[in-house]
């Protein structure tokens, strides 16, 4: 692991405990629209992963199916080795979703109660309302809740079975900042003891910061797939743009730390990990002028690497073939 | 609570049995149905009122009717037109829960949706006997209503069993309709299938409006809950009727149920 992100938890526990997510081949379908195309994915009992991709990008479509509550069009799906619905009825993988999925007519702690007698060997629903941090708002009724608030509930009837596996689509949107430390204290804190945890995200920074292991999807494929250090590794570098007539493309792209090089008419666009020698190189040894030096952030190769169809325009057009050209030696697929 | 990867320790987790059906669920389930203030009074406190306004009227209560009076007759009526609207009620509840996506909640549990089903229906004949005892209570302590003790407990039983009809129409409607208020477009739906089943007044069997009014949902029901007392002669076609009806709307609430459900 690298210094810049070091996930301060114990590496997956060995492999022969079998597989939290099995998805081959995975596809989906609604009518003419393509939401997931063809995702292969394995996750590991203990890991901590984020799916992570900009809205549209098949995260939720992908959660569904990993749910049981769609049919893959092609495919398969796998928890644990058992299909979802056999999961499910074990209470082996429960799920915290976006919105919705509560009564607002019953009190937080009804709630949990409900939830509770619906599996075979729930755990105390006190005890999940302690660790998800609403046992003071037992007898609030949920309709009068936060979002936060009705956020943590889910988290605690999540809870309930002692789920192998948790997902959690988006699970903090619309909370504020202070709602979003809180419920991730929370998620961590109970991660520890051990469990699987799948989370789908476009905040790059919670990727970040509460994964061990990054899987970016975009338009239902998955486009790279590393630790949060490798992926932040595709982000590093500069990107310089020149006027250069007639370019020596193959000079250019063995000049040291060049990862890309792109030439549209009359100008080149190179991509490096060392913006000012490139510049430098071509001031001195080229006719090349009007130089431009950008360096690509974060959130620059998330959108590269994700490729926004609707973020139309040259730029992001623009993107998306960079991104091309950035993703093949970079992208390491660290799938066993 | 460690959460375990001993993928056998896992497998070998228990099933619930029963399809998660439990006494919480229907606990539950009616707390919430006692809860809503607008149900507990379109379904108790109305049917008792209505009944205190028109079955006590001096000019023709105490009109015989069969074995009774028309205080009984009206109080039968007003009995079986809140049961209606409770077990209505009560089914047509699941447009709340899709529309809160609780419906989809549940279906991250083991619960059967079979089961659930089943809970709605019991909570149902419950609200549909506490709506009947609450009109029959009214005609006790007023002592206007006269009929032997059979009929009315013949009568009580009959519209109690009966509504369950009304139960299956509420969920095949609380499937159909989107809305999270389908109880505001059912009540007046409910106040007119009263009508036509002769629950308001009597209907000229010869007009128009009497010869549509048979095949109306209410009217078989109205005419098997109001022999006990009538005692006149009876009609296989209140039996079809409420049969039918039956069938139509379980058919109905089955086909937009497993729509409901299907894994898309």
């Amino acid at each position: 692991m690298s210094s810049i992100t070091p996930p301060s938890r114990p590496a997956p526990s060995a492999p022969a405990a079998g597989t939290a997510i099995s998805l081959r081949g995975l596809s989906k379908s609604f009518g003419a629209v393509q939401a997931v195309r063809g995702i292969d994915l394995e996750i590991h009992p203990g890991e901590i992963v984020a799916f992570l991709g900009p809205n549209g990008a098949g995260k939720t479509s992908t959660i569904d199916m990993v749910l049981g509550l769609s049919s893959p069009t092609a495919g398969s799906v796998e928890v644990f080795g058992l299909p979802p619905h056999q999961a499910i009825a074990r209470g082996l993988v429960s799920a915290v979703m976006q919105t919705g999925g509560l009564l607002k007519d019953l009190t937080v702690a009804e709630t949990v109660e409900y939830t509770a007698s619906l599996f075979a060997g729930s755990t105390d629903p006190a005890e999940a309302l302690r660790r998800a941090g609403i046992d003071g708002i037992a007898d609030r009724r949920v309709g009068k809740c936060s979002g936060g608030e009705q956020q943590r509930l889910r988290f605690a009837m999540a809870l309930l079975p002692d789920p192998a596996l948790l997902l959690l689509d988006e699970p903090t949107t619309g909370m504020d900042v202070e709602g979003r430390r809180a419920f991730w204290a929370a998620i961590r804190d109970d991660a520890e003891a051990g469990r699987t945890v799948l989370f789908a995200t476009h905040y790059l920074e919670e990727a970040d910061a509460y994964a061990d292991r990054i899987v970016l999807v975009s338009q239902g494929r998955i486009v790279a797939d590393g630790t949060s250090t490798q992926v932040r590794a595709l982000a590093s570098g500069t990107t310089v743009r020149a006027s250069l007539a007639d370019p020596d493309v193959d000079v250019l792209r063995r000049l040291p730390g060049v990862d890309s090089v792109e030439v549209r008419g009359d100008t080149v666009l190179l991509h490096s990990r060392n913006g000012d020698d490139v510049a430098r190189y071509l001031l001195n040894h080229t006719a090349a002028h009007d130089l431009q030096i950008t360096s690509q952030g974060l959130e620059e190769a998330f959108l590269a690497l994700t490729g926004h169809e609707d973020d139309a325009g040259p730029v992001g057009a623009e993107r998306t073939r960079t991104a091309s050209a950035a993703t093949a030696p970079t992208a390491e697929r660290t799938s066993r | 609570m460690t959460a375990t990867t001993d993928l056998a320790a896992l497998h070998s987790r228990p099933v619930p049995p029963l399809g998660s059906f439990s006494g919480t669920l229907v606990k539950l389930e009616l707390r919430r149905l006692l809860r809503n203030r607008r149900t507990v009074i379109f379904t108790v406190v109305m049917p008792v009122i209505f009944f205190l306004l028109f079955g006590l009227n001096k000019s023709y209560a105490d009109q015989a009717v069969g074995r009774g009076n028309v205080a009984a007759l009206i109080m039968i009526s007003m009995a079986i037109y809140g049961a209606m609207i409770a077990t209505t009620s009560v089914g047509a509840s699941v447009s709340i829960e899709r529309s809160q996506g609780w419906s989809r909640q549940l279906r991250l549990t083991p619960l059967n949706p079979l089961a659930y089903v089943a809970a709605k229906l019991i909570v149902a004949l419950l609200a549909g006997a506490v709506a009947i005892i609450a009109v029959y209570a009214a005609g006790l302590v007023t002592h206007k209503a006269h009929m032997p003790v059979s009929a009315w407990i013949a009568a009580g039983l009959i519209g109690w069993v009966g509504s369950l009809t009304f139960a299956a129409f509420g969920l095949f409607m609380g499937y159909l309709l989107p809305s999270e208020n389908v109880m505001q477009i059912l009540g007046p739906v409910l106040a007119l299938l009263a009508i036509l089943g002769g629950l308001w007044f009597p209907l000229d069997d010869d007009s128009v409006m009497g010869m549509i009014a048979k095949f109306t949902p209410m009217y078989g029901l109205a005419g098997l809950a109001h022999q006990p007392l009538v005692a006149g002669a009876f009609h296989i076609s209140w039996l079809v009727n409420v049969v039918t009806w039956l069938v139509v709307f379980a058919a109905g609430a089955a086909w937009r149920f497993r729509k409901d459900t299907a894994r898309v």
